[in-house]
Parts: C-alpha cells; sequence; structure tokens
C-alpha cells in the first residue's frame, strides 16, 4: 500500500520532450556565444544552463514527483552555493 | 512452525534515496567550489581566459554534451521500464547509457591527447612561456574535466553494476531504488557538464 503511494511512472514521450528542449537549448547557447553580445553572453550562456539544469532536476531526476521534501533540500544547497558564490565575490569587490 | 521463511528484508527506499541525494550534495559543493575558483580567476584574468578559452574546440564539446543528455534520457527511461516490467528494455536502455559514457570518454581522449600533443599540459614548455592567466585556465580545466571524466568512468562500473542486478532480477518492476540512485548519479554528472560546457567551451 505505501508503495502505490508514490509510485510515479514517467511517460517515454515525457523524456523524449525534455531531451528535445535541452538539446534545443544547448544549440541556442552555442549561437548566442557565437554572436558578440559581450558581457551578456556570458549572462546568456549561464541563464541557459540554469534552466537547463532545473529541466534535469525536475524531470530526469523526478523532484517534480517525489515528496516535496528533496526539492526544498536540493534548493536549500543550490541556494547556500549562490551565497557563498556572492560573498565570496563582494570580498573580491570591495577589497 | 515449518515453512515459516519470513524473510525479513530491511528495506527502507526512502532512506536509500535520501542517502544518495545527501551524496548528490556533497558532490555539487565539490564541483560548486572548483567552480567558484575558477570564476574568480577569471576576474582577475579576463583577458588570459579569453585568449585560452579559444584553444578549446566548440564542435567537440558541443557533441559530448549532446552525448550525455541523450545518456540522461536513457538510464531516466530505463526506470519507466523497469515499472512497465520490461526487463529486455531496461538492460538495453542502460546499454546505451554505458556505451554513449564510453564514447563520451573516446571524444575525451582525442581531446586531451591533441590539446597534449600541442604541449598545452600543467607544467609544459608552452604553458611555461604563457601568462599566469592561462597556466591557470589549463590547470582549472584539466583538473575540472579530469574529475568529471573520473566520475564517467565510475557511473559507467555503477551503471554496469545495476544492469547486472537487472539481469538476475535483483532489481525488479517493485525493488528498484538502486537503478533509481545509478540515474541519479548519472544525471548528476550530466549536470556538472551542462556548466562546464560553458564556462569552458563557450564563454571566450
Amino acid at each position: 500500500m505505501e508503495k502505490e503511494a508514490h509510485t510515479h511512472i514517467v511517460k517515454y514521450s515525457t523524456y523524449i520532450y525534455v531531451l528535445i528542449a535541452l538539446l534545443f537549448m544547448t544549440f541556442l547557447s552555442v549561437a548566442v556565444t557565437g554572436i558578440e553580445l559581450g558581457p551578456y553572453t556570458v549572462s546568456a550562456a549561464l541563464l541557459l544552463a540554469s534552466i537547463k539544469s532545473i529541466l534535469v532536476l525536475l524531470i530526469f531526476m523526478h523532484l517534480k514527483f517525489d515528496k516535496k521534501f528533496y526539492g526544498i533540500m536540493v534548493a536549500s544547497v543550490f541556494i547556500l552555493l549562490a551565497c557563498v558564490i556572492i560573498v565570496t565575490f563582494l570580498d573580491y569587490l570591495y577589497r | 512452525m515449518n515453512n515459516h521463511a519470513h524473510i525479513d528484508e530491511h528495506r527502507d527506499d526512502e532512506g536509500a534515496k535520501t542517502g544518495m541525494w545527501i551524496f548528490i550534495f556533497t558532490e555539487l559543493l565539490l564541483f560548486g567550489g572548483l567552480f567558484i575558483v575558477y570564476s574568480v580567476y577569471r576576474y582577475l584574468n579576463p583577458m588570459a581566459f579569453h585568449l585560452a578559452a579559444e584553444e578549446l574546440d566548440v564542435v567537440v564539446g558541443t557533441v559530448n554534451t549532446v552525448i550525455l543528455l541523450v545518456s540522461s534520457m536513457t538510464i531516466a527511461m530505463a526506470i519507466t521500464s523497469i515499472q512497465l516490467k520490461n526487463k529486455k528494455l531496461t538492460l538495453i536502455l542502460m546499454g546505451v547509457t554505458i556505451l554513449l559514457a564510453i564514447i563520451f570518454m573516446v571524444n575525451k581522449y582525442f581531446e586531451w591527447t591533441g590539446k597534449i600533443s600541442h604541449g598545452i599540459f600543467p607544467g609544459s614548455e608552452i604553458l611555461h612561456q604563457s601568462s599566469q592567466g592561462e597556466i591557470l585556465f589549463f590547470g582549472l580545466y584539466y583538473a575540472m574535466t579530469g574529475l568529471h571524466a573520473l566520475h564517467i568512468v565510475i557511473g559507467v562500473g555503477f551503471i554496469a553494476y545495476v544492469m547486472w542486478l537487472v539481469k538476475t532480477d535483483d532489481v525488479k518492476h517493485d525493488d528498484y531504488v538502486i537503478l533509481e540512485n545509478s540515474a541519479l548519479y548519472w544525471h548528476l554528472v550530466d549536470l556538472i557538464w551542462i556548466f562546464l560546457f560553458p564556462l569552458f567551451y563557450l564563454i571566450t
């Protein structure tokens, strides 16, 4: 009974759609960095990478279908990492 | 009294999965630390990083990205197919994942040997004549893609082991948490590459 409660079968087609989206964003990021956007190139490439990783986490790694606390833990780790990056750069910018 | 074979298997799928996630967090923080080192050195040596990154082949990087994304999909599909009791398809999907991982490593081999034959490797004569920034870039390039490649090799071993478990019916449609965990590990490898690719190959 407790097994039934959290067994979610993801359709094959869902994975195929996610893959297409991921490949599209990969080629988009290659194309975007090909045209010179100056400082925006970095932001664009990292933004696309972030969207890709969210897709991987939610669908491929099943966070969307699993219990909520996994998602909260993952989000906490990323927030921790972001805080460390911000603090490091504040140090370098204002020293 | 006889025939009372009550097998008390201590099984806790939730706990197994939580453990895997906690391990993944340590990995994310490990690579996160390296990404911070990379971004600080890049901030301090923008020109050198720009020039050094032009040495890397965007095509090879893109091909390897595509390979990893597809392999991530096949291992994710393997979970669906084991849930649908399709053992044969599960084995095929896992086999494809391993095959793609090996192709990734072959590409990596040619990429690295290409660089090394051009005299670009830690401690080489050419790098000694380059700027501090370029030395740092290639040091980080070898360290981070090398650590990532090590994860690929471990992932291949892990998935091959789980393939064996599927083959011997130790992993079944109602007991597949180790398959889920190997898939989680593989997605982590993919996740790290998603950031390595733009940072080393694209942003020049």
